[in-house]
C-alpha cells in the first residue's frame, strides 16, 4: 500500500489521483480537502466538549448535585477547556485557514502540502490521545493550564496530568508546522499584483495569528519540557522545597496563553471581515486602520500576561504595568468593533443566517470585551477572579466571538467549500436557539460571580442566591445543545442535498469567488492578475457594485481537469500520517516511565524510528512528478 | 522538524510548491522563507530556556554551583565550582570554526563550476572536504559536552540534584540536540554530494542547512556567555 505515495516519478500517463475512498482521504495533499478534514474534527471535537459542558451544567444545576464526583468534576472542566481551545476552536479555525489562505492569496496550495497534512494528523492523534483517557476516569484534572506545582508528581500522582502534559505537548507541535506553513504560504505565494495591503482582511488576520503561534508556542513547549522533565526524570523546575519559584509555570503558561487568546479570536475577526462587507454590498471600512489594528494587538498581547496573576501579588509596579498594558490592548480591539458598525452603516443589509453570527459577534463580543476590560483593574479583578464573573467573560468572548465568528464563516463559506448552500430555514433556528441558549446559560454568570461563586467548585450549599442564576445557566445549556443540534443536522443534510451553488452566489469580492464551487484541485486555471482590493466589485468607473452569479447560468458549464489544461499535481502521500503516528508513539512512550524504564526506553526508540524513518521517506519522495 | 523537512524535499526537483523556478513574491524560494520563520520560532525556544536558567540563578538552596564552593553541611563534602571554563571555550572555538567551515562548504557548492587551478583552490572548492570539516568539528563539539556532561555527574551534579542541574543540563541538552540534528542534517547533504554531486543549483539545500547551523552557533555563544562568562 505505501507505494502509493513513492509512485514512479516518470510515469507517461498519470491519473488524478482518487478522491474518494478511505486511502485517498489519508494520504491527501490538497489544502481543500485537510481543510474539510479539520472542520469535521473540529465541530466532534465542539459536540465533545459541549456535552463534557452539558454534564458540569447538570451538576451544578441544583444546590448539592449528586450527578458526578468531584474527581470526575475535575476531569471533565478540565477536558472542557482543554477540548474547547485546542481541539476545536484551533482546529475550525485551522479548517479556514486551509481552505481559504491559497484560495485567497491566488495560490494552487499551501508551500508545503504534505507538512500540512501533518499537521492534520499530528492534531487528529493528539486529540484522540488527551482524550481517549476519560473513558477510563483518567483523563487530565488540573485545569487547562496545568497550574505548576499543582500537576507535578508529588500533586498528581496518577497517568491524568501525564496524558494533558504529553497531549499539549503533540498539539503544539501540529501548530507550528502550521504557522511555518501559512506564514511561508502568506507571504511568498501571493498572486501577481497582489500587495499586503491588497490582501482580503481574513488572510490578514490568519497572517498575525500565525506570527503569534509560532512565537507563542515555543514558551508552552518549554513549560511542557520542564513539566515532562520533572514528572518523568525528577528535575526540580517546579519543587518548591529545591528553591524553585512557584509561579515560573504562571509566566511560562501566560506568556503562551495570552496572546492564545488572540490566535483564538483573530481568525473569527478575520471571518467576520469578509462576512460583513460582502452582506452589507459596502467595502470595509477603514481597511487599513483594520489590518494595523489586528497587528497591534498581536504585538500588544505579549506585553499582558501577567493580568492572569493579579492576584499572586506581584507587587504594585507589575500590576500597574499590565493593567495599562490591557488597557491599551481594548484599543485596537474597539477600533474593530466600530469599524464593523461603520461597514454597516449605510448598506444595503441583506441578514442571511452568516450575516446575523456576524452582527452577533459584534454584539456579544462587546459585552465580553467590556467585561474583560474591568479586569484590567486590579483591584475590581481582586473580586472577581476565580468566581464565575471570568466564566462569563470569557465565554462571551469565546462563544459570542470566536464560535459565532467560525458560524458566520462555516454559513458563509460553505457553498464554496461543498457546492451547495446550508439551509437558511435550519440555519435560523440553530441561530437563535444558539444566540438565546447562549446568552441564557452565561448572562446569569456574571450575577452568580458577582456574588461570589467561585469557579471549578463541584457543588455550593443553598441559601446563598446562586440557586436561579445556576437554574438559568443549566437552562440555557439545554437550548445551546437544541441549536448545535440544528446546527450538525443542517451541516449534514446540506453537503448532501443543499441547494447548489454558484462561483459566487452572495456577490462577494475577493479572490475564492472568482473559481467554480466546490474549486477544482489546481484552485486557479491560471494565476489571477491582482489589480485592487476588490477584484470582483468594480470600484470606478460607476458600473454595477455587485455580481451575483446563479447556479442555472454557470451550469453545464465544463470544469476542465489538472490534466486537461496540463497542471501537476502534489502527489498523495501516506509518510505525514506515518510520521505524526512515530511521534505520539514516541511521547506515549513516557506514559511506560514509572511501571518499566526499559518499556518506556523500547517505545520511544521505537516510536523515533518510526518517524525518522518515514520523515526521510517523505522527504526523499518527490512532491510532485517531473513535469 | 521543518528545519530539516526542507533539504532533501528539493534534492529532487523543484517543484510549484517550492517556488522553485517558478513565480513567487519575494522572489525567494519557499524553503527559505519557511527555515527564516522557524529559527523565529527557535529564538523564543532558547529565550524561554535562558531566562529559567537566569531567574533560577543563585536561587537554589544547595549545591554544588557552576562558580562557586560549596561545603554540604549534612556531610561535609567539598564540592568545586562545576563549570570548566577552559574546556568549555575550546569547544565554543570548535563550534565556531564549524560555522566557518559551513560558510566555505556553501561557497564550495555555488562555484562548483568556475575553474580551478591551484591545488589551494581545489581544497577551498571542495564541498565534501568542508561539509566534512563542519560535520567532524560539529561532532567534536558534541563530544567535549558529553565530557563535559560525564564529568558533572562525577563530580556529584545530575539534573536532579538541584535547581542548578536541572536548567543547566535542560538548557545544553536541548542546544546539543540541536547540533545533533544538524549533524544528521550534513550527512544528508553529504550523502546526496557522494551520490550525485552537489552543484550549484542545489545551493539553496547547503544556504538553510547553513542558515540553521550558523543559528544554533549564535545560540551558543549567548549560552556561554550568559551561563559560563557570567559570575
Amino acid at each position: 500500500m505505501a507505494t502509493i505515495a513513492a509512485a514512479p516519478p516518470h510515469t507517461e500517463v498519470k491519473t488524478a489521483p482518487s478522491t474518494t475512498g478511505v486511502w485517498s482521504w489519508l494520504t491527501t495533499v490538497d489544502h481543500k480537502r485537510i481543510g474539510a478534514l479539520y472542520l469535521i474534527t473540529g465541530l466532534f471535537f465542539f459536540v465533545v466538549g459541549g456535552l463534557e459542558a452539558a454534564i458540569l451544567r447538570a451538576q451544578l444545576a441544583t444546590p448539592n448535585g449528586k450527578l458526578i464526583s468531584a474527581e470526575m468534576y475535575n476531569q471533565l472542566f478540565t477536558m472542557h477547556g482543554t477540548t474547547m481551545i485546542f481541539l476545536a476552536v484551533m482546529p475550525l479555525s485551522a479548517a479556514f485557514f486551509n481552505f481559504l489562505i491559497p484560495l485567497q492569496v491566488g495560490a494552487r496550495d499551501v508551500a508545503f502540502p504534505r507538512l500540512n497534512a501533518f499537521s492534520y494528523w499530528i492534531y487528529l492523534l493528539g486529540g484522540v490521545f488527551i482524550t481517549l483517557p476519560i473513558l477510563w476516569s483518567m483523563a487530565p484534572n488540573g485545569g487547562w493550564f496545568g497550574y505548576a506545582p499543582l500537576s507535578t508528581k508529588a500533586y498528581s500522582p496518577q497517568h491524568n496530568m501525564d496524558f494533558w502534559v504529553i497531549g499539549l505537548q503533540v498539539l503544539g507541535i501540529s501548530s507550528l508546522a502550521a504557522g511555518f506553513n501559512f506564514i511561508t504560504t502568506i507571504i511568498n505565494m501571493r498572486a501577481p499584483g497582489m500587495t499586503l495591503m491588497r490582501m482580503p482582511i481574513f488572510t490578514w488576520m490568519s497572517f498575525v495569528v500565525q506570527f503569534l503561534v509560532v512565537l507563542a508556542f515555543p514558551v508552552i513547549t518549554v513549560a511542557l519540557v520542564f513539566l515532562q522533565f520533572d514528572r518523568f526524570f525528577g528535575t526540580n523546575f517546579y519543587t518548591i522545597a529545591k528553591g524553585a519559584d512557584p509561579l515560573l509555570w504562571q509566566h511560562l503558561f501566560w506568556v503562551f496563553g495570552h496572546p492564545e487568546v488572540y490566535i483564538l479570536i483573530l481568525p473569527a475577526f478575520g471571518l467576520v471581515s469578509e462576512v460583513l462587507p460582502t452582506f452589507s454590498r459596502k467595502p470595509l471600512f477603514g481597511y487599513p486602520v483594520m489590518v494595523y489594528s489586528g497587528i497591534l494587538i498581536g504585538f500588544l498581547g505579549f506585553g499582558v500576561w501577567a493580568h492572569h496573576m493579579f492576584s499572586v501579588g506581584m507587587g504594585p509596579i507589575a500590576d500597574a504595568v499590565f493593567s495599562l498594558t490591557t488597557m491599551l490592548i481594548a484599543i485596537p480591539t474597539g477600533v474593530k468593533i466600530f469599524n464593523w458598525m461603520a461597514t454597516m452603516w449605510g448598506g444595503q443589509i441583506k441578514f442571511t443566517v452568516a450575516m446575523k453570527f456576524a452582527v452577533a459577534l459584534v454584539g456579544m463580543f462587546t459585552v465580553g470585551g467590556i467585561s474583560g476590560v474591568m479586569h484590567s483593574s486590579p483591584p475590581a479583578d481582586l473580586q472577581q477572579t476565580d468566581t464565575y464573573f471570568v466564566v462569563a467573560h470569557f465565554h462571551y468572548v469565546l462563544f459570542g466571538g470566536s464560535m459565532f465568528g467560525l458560524f458566520a464563516g462555516m454559513y458563509y463559506y460553505f457553498p464554496k467549500f461543498t457546492g451547495r448552500f446550508l439551509s437558511e430555514k435550519l440555519g435560523n433556528w440553530h441561530f437563535w436557539t444558539t444566540f438565546v441558549g447562549m446568552n441564557l446559560t452565561f448572562f446569569p454568570m456574571h450575577f452568580s460571580g458577582l456574588l461570589g461563586m467561585p469557579r471549578r467548585i463541584y457543588r455550593y450549599d443553598a441559601g446563598q442566591g446562586f440557586e436561579l442564576f445556576n437554574a438559568m445557566s443549566t437552562g440555557g445549556t439545554v437550548i445551546l445543545m437544541i441549536g448545535t443540534l440544528f446546527g450538525l443536522i443542517n451541516i449534514w443534510k446540506s453537503w448532501r442535498t443543499g441547494k447548489m451553488a454558484s462561483s459566487n452566489p452572495w456577490g462577494a469580492a475577493t479572490l475564492e469567488w472568482t473559481i467554480p464551487s466546490p474549486p477544482p484541485d489546481y484552485n486557479f486555471a491560471e494565476l489571477p492578475q491582482v489589480k485592487s482590493r476588490y477584484p470582483l466589485w468594480n470600484m470606478k468607473g460607476g458600473e454595477k457594485l455587485v455580481h451575483e452569479t446563479t447556479y442555472e447560468e454557470e451550469k453545464g458549464q465544463h470544469i476542465p481537469t489538472s490534466q486537461e489544461l496540463g497542471i501537476v499535481m502534489p502527489n498523495p502521500s501516506i509518510w505525514p500520517l506515518v510520521t505524526a503516528f512515530g511521534l505520539i508513539v514516541m511521547f506515549g512512550g513516557l506514559l511506560f516511565m514509572d511501571a518499566s524504564v526499559p518499556t518506556a526506553v523500547a517505545v520511544m526508540l521505537a516510536g523515533t524510528a518510526l518517524w525518522i524513518g518515514a520523515l526521510y521517506t517523505w522527504l526523499l519522495t518527490p512532491l510532485e512528478d517531473h513535469h | 522538524m521543518t528545519a530539516t523537512t526542507a533539504p532533501t524535499t528539493a534534492a529532487h526537483g523543484d517543484g510549484h510548491a517550492h517556488g522553485g523556478g517558478h513565480h513567487t513574491s519575494l522572489g525567494l524560494d519557499n524553503r527559505k522563507v519557511a527555515i527564516w520563520t522557524f529559527i523565529g520560532s527557535e529564538c523564543m525556544l532558547f529565550a524561554s530556556l535562558i531566562s529559567t536558567y537566569l531567574i533560577y540563578k543563585g536561587k537554589s538552596p544547595e549545591g554544588p554551583f557552576p562558580h562557586d564552593v560549596w561545603t554540604s553541611p549534612t556531610t561535609g563534602e567539598v564540592f568545586k565550582p562545576i563549570l570548566n571554563i577552559p574546556v568549555t571555550s575550546a569547544s565554543t572555538f570548535v563550534l565556531l570554526m564549524s560555522s566557518l567551515a559551513m560558510v566555505l562548504a556553501l561557497a564550495a557548492v555555488q562555484n562548483r563550476d568556475l575553474p580551478k587551478h591551484t591545488a589551494w583552490e581545489r581544497i577551498l572548492g571542495s564541498s565534501k572536504i568542508w561539509l566534512w570539516a563542519t560535520c567532524l568539528l560539529g561532532i567534536a563539539f558534541l563530544g567535549c559536552q558529553a565530557y563535559e556532561f560525564t564529568s558533572f555527574v562525577h563530580e556529584g551534579l545530575t539534573m536532579r540534584t538541584n535547581l542548578f542541574g536541572s536548567s543547566f543540563f535542560t538548557l545544553t541538552g536541548f542546544h546539543g540536540a540541536h547540533v545533533t540534528a544538524g549533524v544528521l542534517w550534513l550527512f544528508t547533504l553529504l550523502a546526496i554530494d557522494y551520490k550525485r554531486g552537489l552543484k550549484p543549483s542545489d545551493a539553496l539545500l547547503v544556504d538553510i542547512c547553513a542558515l540553521y547551523w550558523h543559528f544554533v552557533d549564535v545560540v551558543w555563544i549567548a549560552i556561554f556567555t550568559l551561563i559560563y562568562l557570567i559570575k
